[in-house]
């Protein structure tokens, strides 16, 4: 048997009260930690043997069931999972345990979910289907047909990327990476027959794909490597698709990525914003661009550079597009 | 040591918006005596909005780029942090998926190439660390930056997913960071730490959601600020873009003034080995380098 190894770590552990404290505090707590440990077993040793007060979600323990997310030192993590080893690896020997919304906080460690829900509720996270009453046969979804799911499926709705994604922080209206992997869940399904209704969802400005700032913290983040963004780029892409995207800057903005390369290989940066803005919109930028254009930040149409054997990549554009805007 | 040599494949900014980046890297290469050799056939990577449109367009020309490397049996360096997540993605799905690459090949045929999976890809800034050494570049300080407060600011793209990432980042930490940091310790300055150093800049949201970019950037500038920082420095023409020209936009969405000088991973490590202003191209920032 391996000998258990152990070492000291500190604990700064948020506490809140909604309904008596004004502000939150942290306790802070030293405690032997050894290698087999996760942050879920300091958890309930911090109550059970110092602080019964504190509170927190918990319930599978076996990384399943999705409540137990937190937050360690900004990174989510669920606590059943996380090894305080690896935590201490990463973030040094003081561990900061704080809610996975310190703003969506009721008390201590456990928040209000209500926002990730309903952004849930916003993509009809279910099966859409007219069936039978009473079926004969049921409904065979072949492995290949499975397979477009991708992780989709292992979501456990612990929130942990809803509360790490940067533009949600900022915009309340945007659905986040946990909704839109579920929205792709289901709309990637065979049996499933809102899949259009769903995209109009997810293609809506401020609130859908578009808004996405690509920061990636979804990836990084999902303790089920879900990996949100590449559904949401699916999502981007069945817009496409089916046809019902609509013509407005975030759109052109995509497709004008392929106008300038099939033009001059590279991309023509302010082409792209006033095709994505159009002739009226772009003035909005003109402030700016005139302070490149006195630092030399601007290449005039004339002098746009092109790629070396540009006619390859014409050839390319043509024989390999598979989308039509 | 054998003379270190790379395939460059500029992007399209250092070529257009931040002629400075492709001053100052080749100004830095020089000094160094590492080799670089332009890839002026690459075409644009599609900056991660091409595959929302056409994902297996994007897969071609981002795996066509790559050929150009193999070409020369050499190792790929970006100087751009979202060319660098663009190909080093491309090359991760093709090089770990058989049917893809044939698909791929099929369209690459076309035009004389293939695309085989020799050539690594890699960010200059993890070139510059892995394979010349920071012991070895700080052997080579002229100017020690001794005197400034510098915040680094990583960008998401050379650190995020670092599932991805970490094939060619020497094992960064996406959430404790430590490459610039060295860098700028390397180069004699003082490495000033805050929260936002690892966080999103807003770029690529710039135009369909223009507060958010906004509010992205102003917390980037004011973390620094508010923890002292003299200037930052970026691997990421884009972030640079955001960080050097949006600060009024920023200072507005955000209710105060935010305005710091910000350098390239390259200008700076160019002042620490004495290259000059003009060498470095620092005329062309809009936020002005006032401390040179």
């Amino acid at each position: 048997m391996d000998t258990i190894k152990s070492q000291q770590v500190t604990f700064k552990v948020f506490r809140f009260n909604e309904e008596t404290d004004y502000l939150p505090y942290y306790n802070t707590y030293t405690l032997d930690v050894t290698h087999e440990e996760v942050v879920l077993d300091i958890l309930n040793r911090i109550k059970w043997d110092h602080d019964g007060s504190l509170s927190y979600r918990r319930s599978c323990r076996h990384g399943i069931c999705g409540v137990c997310s937190i937050k360690a030192n900004g990174k989510g993590i669920l606590a059943c999972k996380t090894r305080l080893f690896d935590l201490v690896e990463t973030f040094g020997n003081e561990i900061i345990l704080e809610p996975l919304s310190t703003k969506r906080a009721i008390k201590d460690l456990i928040i209000d979910k209500k926002d990730f829900w309903d952004k849930h509720a916003q993509v009809k996270p279910y099966l859409v289907s007219e069936i039978e009453e009473h079926p004969a046969l049921e409904h065979l979804v072949s492995p290949h047909d499975a397979e477009k799911l991708l992780e989709a499926d292992y979501c456990i709705q612990c929130g942990a990327c809803h509360y790490s994604c940067p533009a949600l922080a900022i915009n309340e209206e945007f659905i986040g990476p946990a909704a839109f992997a579920a929205a792709y869940r289901f709309s990637a399904d065979v049996r499933d027959d809102a899949s259009i209704e769903r995209l109009h969802v997810v293609n809506e400005e401020a609130q859908g794909v578009w808004d996405c700032v690509k920061c990636m913290e979804c990836a990084e983040v999902c303790p089920k490597e879900v990996n949100p963004i590449e559904k949401i780029t699916k999502l981007h892409n069945m817009v496409f698709e089916a046809g019902i995207a609509k013509n407005n800057v975030a759109t052109r903005h995509a497709v004008g990525f392929a106008h300038s390369i099939q033009k001059h290989g590279l991309l023509d940066e302010g082409e792209l914003v006033r095709y994505s803005e159009g002739n009226f919109g772009v003035m909005k930028h003109i402030p700016e661009a005139i302070a490149m254009f006195k630092n030399g930040k601007i290449v005039m149409p004339w002098n746009m550079p092109k790629s070396k054997n540009l006619d390859e990549i014409k050839k390319l554009i043509k024989s390999s597009s598979t989308v039509k805007f | 040591m054998e003379k270190l040599k790379y395939a460059l494949y500029t992007g399209c900014t250092a070529r257009e918006s931040t002629p400075e980046l492709l001053k100052s890297t080749m100004a830095i290469a020089d000094k160094l005596g590492i080799e670089l050799v332009l890839l002026d056939e690459a075409s644009c990577c599609g900056a991660s909005h091409l595959q929302d449109y056409d994902d297996f367009l994007s897969l071609v020309l981002n795996a066509r780029n790559i050929c150009y490397a193999e070409k020369l049996g050499l190792t790929m360096v970006t100087i751009c942090n979202t060319c660098q997540l663009n190909t080093a993605m491309t090359k991760h799905r093709l090089d770990t998926n058989p049917e893809l690459k044939a698909k791929v090949n099929a369209k690459l045929a076309e035009v004389g190439l293939e695309y085989k999976g020799t050539s690594e890809v890699t960010h200059f800034l993890y070139a510059l660390i892995q394979d010349y050494g920071l012991e070895k570049l700080a052997a080579r300080v002229q100017v020690p930056l001794s005197q400034f407060n510098i915040a680094p600011f990583y960008g998401c793209h050379n650190i995020r997913p670092s599932e991805l990432q970490n094939l060619s980042n020497g094992g960064e930490n996406p959430y404790t960071p430590t490459s610039l940091d060295d860098l700028i310790i390397a180069c004699g300055g003082v490495n000033v730490d805050y929260e936002e150093k690892n966080k999103c800049c807003g770029f690529h949201a710039e135009l369909q959601s223009p507060r958010t970019a906004a509010i992205l950037t102003g917390n980037a500038i004011a973390g620094a600020m508010d923890a002292n920082a003299d200037w930052m420095v970026t691997p990421c023409p884009l972030c640079h873009l955001k960080l050097d020209v949006q600060n009024h936009g920023a200072s507005k969405a955000l209710g105060r003034d935010v305005h710091l000088p910000v350098l390239h991973m390259p200008q700076m490590v160019g002042l620490a080995l004495g290259c000059t202003p003009t060498e470095l191209g620092l005329n062309h920032h809009v936020t002005k380098v006032d401390f040179v």
